[in-house]
C-alpha cells in the first residue's frame, strides 16, 4: 500500500499534503478523460469515416482527382479528431512536450513525404524513355 | 525545490525499499519542474518515431502505388466493404478502450477487464478480417512479388497489421497484471500506454484506408 502511495508523490503540489491523489498521476497533467469526449471523438470519426467510403464507393463526384482532394482533406480532419479526442492532445499534455514532439514529427513527415513524391515523380517523367525511338536513341 | 520520491524513478522494487525505510529514499532536487509522469511522454516519443516508419512506408506506396507490372491493380482487388467492415471494427474498439479508460478512472476493476476483452476480440476481428483478405489477394496470385504496387501494398498493411497483433497482445498480458495487481499506479501508467498505442493504430488506418483502398479504388 505504501509503495503505490509513494509512487504517487511527485511534483510541486506533493509538499503540503501527503494523501493519495490519484487524479494528476494518471495523464501526465492533462485533463481527464470523459465519456462525453470519447462518445464526441467517436460520433465525429463515424460520420468523417463514412462520408469518403460513400463518395468513393456510390461514386458520387465525377472526377476522381477531386474525390481524392476530397477525402484525404477528410482524413486530415479525421486525424485531428481522433488526436484531440482520443489521444487527448493539447497544449497542455506534459508541458507542451508532446505537443513539440508532434509538430517535429509532422514537419520531418511533410518534408520526407512531398520531397519523396516530388523527386519521383520527376524522375519518372524526366528519365523513363517513352518511345521505342527515345529507347533507341538513348546514350 | 521539487520533492522527488525515489519510487517515482525507478518503480516498483524501489518502490518496496521505500516500504522498508522510507526516509531513506526521499531525497529533493532543485531546478527544473519535470513533466510529472516522464513515462508517458517517453512513449509519446517512441509513437513519433513509429509514425516516422509509416510516414517511410506510405511515402514508397505513394511513388510506387500505380506501378502495376502489367498486373492487377487495386481498383480490380480492393473489396471496399470488407474495408469498410474491417474500419469499422479497429473505430470500435478505439472506443472500447476509451470505455475502459474511464471505468479505470472509477477504479473499476471486472469493468476494466471487460472492455479490455471487447477491445481484444474487436482487435482480433480486424486481424482476421485483414488475414482472409490477405490469403484472398494470394490466391488470386496478388502476392506481394508480383509488381511494385502488391510489394508496398503489403509491406504497409502487414506492418499496421503486426502491430495490431502485438498490441492484442500486449493487451492481453496488461489483463493479466491488472487481474493480479488491481489498478496500482503502474497498471495504470501501462493501461494509459497501451491506450495511446492503440488509438495511434486507429489514426495510421485512417490514412490506410484513404489513401491506400479508396485512392486506390478510384478510377
Amino acid at each position: 500500500m505504501n509503495s503505490a502511495h509513494n509512487t504517487n508523490t511527485s511534483g510541486s503540489n506533493s509538499a503540503g499534503h501527503d494523501h493519495d491523489h490519484d487524479h494528476d498521476d494518471d495523464h501526465g497533467g492533462a485533463s481527464q478523460s470523459t465519456f462525453k469526449g470519447y462518445m464526441t471523438g467517436f460520433v465525429l470519426a463515424v460520420i468523417l469515416t463514412a462520408i469518403p467510403f460513400w463518395l468513393v464507393m456510390g461514386k458520387v463526384l465525377p472526377n476522381s482527382n477531386i474525390t481524392g482532394l476530397v477525402i484525404l482533406a477528410i482524413a486530415a480532419v479525421q486525424i485531428v479528431v481522433h488526436m484531440v479526442y482520443f489521444l487527448h492532445m493539447n497544449t497542455r499534455s506534459e508541458g507542451g512536450w508532446s505537443l513539440l514532439a508532434l509538430a517535429f514529427t509532422v514537419v520531418l513527415l511533410v518534408i520526407m513525404l512531398s520531397g519523396s513524391i516530388w523527386v519521383m515523380y520527376h524522375l519518372n517523367t524526366n528519365m523513363m524513355p517513352h518511345t521505342l525511338h527515345d529507347m533507341k536513341n538513348m546514350p | 525545490m521539487t520533492a522527488i520520491t525515489f519510487p517515482v524513478i525507478n518503480g516498483a522494487l524501489a518502490g518496496q525499499d521505500a516500504v522498508a525505510n522510507p526516509d531513506n529514499q526521499r531525497f529533493y532536487v532543485a531546478g527544473e519542474h519535470h513533466p510529472q509522469n516522464g513515462t508517458l511522454l517517453g512513449f509519446w516519443l517512441y509513437l513519433m518515431s513509429d509514425c516516422l516508419i509509416f510516414a517511410v512506408l506510405f511515402a514508397v506506396y505513394a511513388v510506387v502505388g500505380r506501378s502495376y507490372a502489367a498486373g492487377p491493380s487495386g481498383a480490380e482487388l480492393f473489396n471496399l466493404p470488407l474495408v469498410a467492415l474491417n474500419t469499422a471494427m479497429l473505430l470500435l474498439s478505439s472506443i472500447t478502450y476509451g470505455f475502459a479508460i474511464l471505468e479505470m478512472q472509477r477504479r473499476r476493476v471486472k469493468s476494466v477487464l471487460a472492455w479490455l476483452a471487447v477491445t481484444g476480440l474487436l482487435g482480433c476481428a480486424f486481424i482476421g478480417l485483414e488475414l482472409y483478405e490477405f490469403a484472398h489477394l494470394i490466391g488470386e496470385g496478388a502476392v506481394p512479388q508480383r509488381s511494385a504496387f502488391l510489394s508496398a501494398f503489403f509491406t504497409l498493411v502487414g506492418t499496421h497489421g503486426l502491430h495490431v497483433a502485438f498490441g492484442i497482445l500486449w493487451l492481453v498480458v496488461l489483463m493479466v497484471q491488472v487481474n493480479r495487481g488491481g489498478l496500482v499506479a503502474e497498471n495504470r501508467r501501462r493501461l494509459m500506454c497501451l491506450s495511446m498505442f492503440w488509438h495511434f493504430l486507429d489514426v495510421i488506418w485512417i490514412g490506410v484506408f484513404t489513401f491506400v483502398y479508396l485512392m486506390g479504388s478510384l478510377p
